[in-house]
């Protein structure tokens, strides 16, 4: 009897916890495990959204690396580029900007403050700002050049194959150093004062404790900010479609803007998937490996 | 924090490690964190002076300047002709009900969660998280052809329910840290008092988990308000669209005439300036919470 009744209590919490988990659950199956589970099944089809589409293995994914005309390749490099940049100039330059606002100057909150405001801001404000700077005619960064007489470094700059993506990734990294600076302020004001001080006692010099004491101790999160960079970059999609439209002849584009054409322009739904189930990988990835490269230097 | 306990002993030494600090790298430090400011601040500078210039102005002598003559007109065609009324009250409406829905579902997942004991929730939660890294171009191709089948593309809800569904891994792993928080004696007592756990989370945990709301919300708010990939591919008619695929496209009806645009951004920002000048400790708090346990 007694188990019995225990037994009833138990489906009965059972159902309290699913009830509970229920909206979750509706919510992310239905908007994100299911259509992943659909995108890797239709990614092995030759289909156009309306049919039913015909099998065709991985085909797909062999065009996807092999042929020129779908341009992968270069919407991989060039994503592949803004997270090398991001990584090795945005993090580098917010871990250093963090290390400066943690010792301790004067109005450090409102230069905090101030760093993070551009992380708030739509891409797509930043990206019609930036136009405003890039215009060829009346942009700011012309106009700049002509005025300290260097005339003869004005481009075309969103327009032109040399400066198109370095246009993209200038105003990409700008963007987010305040984010990367936010997180790893707060590791480094997590750092107790007793132990930069007793590193100072022992006649280590700020810099000595930034590189000794700090940076090993914030290394979780400068973790994060990398995962976060070099996922993001492969994510990127609004700058390039405001900035570039992924011109001049194609040369800008990045695994997203491809997957939005492949609906819109190609018809080609299937290989739309494709694309979508090659960042899905990519993503865990990079998110992976880069958690085992810090494992690794821990060790 | 409780980190400056031990400070007294160390007192005597602190005069000489202030005595350390050169004042001519004090001096260069300084600079540099004013040009970096600078460099932070300009663009929202640049923005809202031409918003209201003529493109005599903004073209000719007067490019950086304050505006000589204040062009108000500027917002009254981003508002009429641009259409940027509508599309802020899309973006409010559809920003507003997906952060409602984020939120009450993290909370109600978070408290089966963090709260009833049960084998599994940890596998569940990891399971949840998985939202932290899946790109949102995952789902793109299904959840299009799936709307447009059943002609549900250009509606609020088109943006509403996958808006809250990308937020929801965040706004559980938020909550989460603030929900453990509470002591657990109050769920307890609350069981002794005949509370059941329904009872339990609506009369005593969620008005606890109030001060949280803010940066859960935050975080959501900022996700969605500037949200345009999924925007842009699902709206398609003027009426339904949000800030970002509004501004779109009136920079593509005005090429020549830069006013009105950035009347249109300045439109689309102030409101999140607004709030980050009276709540940037709450946002920063709510950037750092998603990220430092992720």
């Amino acid at each position: 009897m007694a188990n019995n009744h225990k037994k009833k209590l138990d489906v009965g919490k059972g159902i309290t916890i699913f009830l509970f988990l229920l909206p979750a659950l509706l919510l992310f199956i239905s908007i994100l495990i299911a259509p992943i589970i659909v995108s890797v099944y239709r990614s092995m089809f030759d289909w156009n959204g309306f049919t039913e589409g015909t099998f065709i293995g991985l085909e797909n994914y062999k065009e996807l690396f092999t042929s020129g005309s779908i341009k992968f390749m270069t919407s991989l490099k060039n994503a592949l580029l803004i997270a090398f940049f991001s990584v090795f100039v945005q993090l580098p330059f917010s871990l250093f900007l963090a290390l400066l606002l943690g010792r301790k100057v004067r109005g450090e909150k409102s230069f905090l403050s101030i760093y993070f405001m551009p992380v708030l801001i739509s891409t797509v404000v930043i990206g019609q700002l930036w136009l405003k700077i890039y215009n060829p005619d009346y942009g700011l960064l012309n106009r700049f050049l002509e005025a300290v007489n260097l005339g003869d470094w004005k481009h075309v700059w969103v327009g032109d194959v040399k400066t198109a993506l370095g246009s993209i990734i200038v105003p990409t990294i700008w963007q987010y150093i305040g984010y990367h600076m936010l997180l790893m302020y707060a590791g480094v004001k997590g750092v107790s004062t007793d132990l930069r001080e007793a590193a100072m006692l022992d006649g280590a010099t700020k810099t000595q404790v930034d590189r000794y004491v700090v940076i090993p101790i914030i290394k979780p999160i400068i973790r994060v900010s990398v995962i976060f960079a070099v996922t993001g970059s492969l994510k990127s999609y609004d700058l390039v479609r405001i900035l570039t439209e992924g011109g001049p002849f194609q040369t800008t584009e990045v695994p997203s803007t491809l997957l939005e054409n492949m609906l819109f322009l190609r018809n080609r739904y299937g290989m739309g998937s494709t694309i979508s189930v090659m960042l899905i990988i990519l993503c865990f990835a990079f998110a992976l490996a880069i958690t085992a490269a810090f494992r690794d230097k821990e060790a | 924090m409780g980190k400056n306990t031990k400070r007294d002993t160390f007192s005597g030494y602190e005069f000489t490690e202030i005595k350390k600090t050169n004042p001519v790298a004090r001096v260069i430090t300084y600079i540099f964190l004013i040009i970096w400011a600078l460099v932070n601040l300009f663009p929202i500078y640049f923005m809202f002076t031409f918003s209201l210039k003529a493109n005599d102005e903004i073209f000719g002598e007067n490019i950086i300047g304050l505006p000589r003559n204040w062009l108000w007109s500027n917002f009254s065609s981003a508002m009429n002709t641009g259409n940027m009324g509508l599309y802020f009250v899309n973006s409010l409406l559809v920003t507003t009900a997906s952060i409602a829905i984020s939120i009450f579902a993290a909370l109600m997942a978070t408290y089966a969660l963090t709260r009833i004991k049960w084998r599994g929730s940890r596998l569940m939660n990891s399971f949840l998280m998985l939202g932290l890294t899946i790109p949102i171009q995952a789902s793109i191709v299904p959840v299009y052809v799936i709307l447009s089948k059943a002609h549900w593309l250009n509606h609020y809800t088109t943006l509403i329910i996958p808006y809250s569904a990308f937020t929801l891994s965040m706004s559980i792993l938020i909550s989460t840290g603030f929900m453990v928080d509470i002591p657990y004696d109050l769920d307890e007592s609350a069981r002794i008092d005949g509370c059941g756990l329904w009872k339990t989370f609506f009369a005593i945990i969620l008005p606890l988990m109030k001060p949280a709301l803010s940066t859960i919300g935050i975080y959501a708010y900022l996700q969605c308000w500037n949200e345009f990939m999924f925007a842009n591919v699902f709206i398609s008619d003027s009426a339904h669209r949000t800030l970002p695929v509004g501004i779109k496209a009136l920079s593509g009806a005005y090429t020549t005439d830069w006013g009105p645009i950035g009347a249109a951004l300045v439109i689309a920002t102030f409101p999140t300036l607004l709030i980050y000048i009276f709540l940037s400790s709450k946002i920063q708090e709510s950037f750092i919470a998603g990220a430092v346990k992720g």
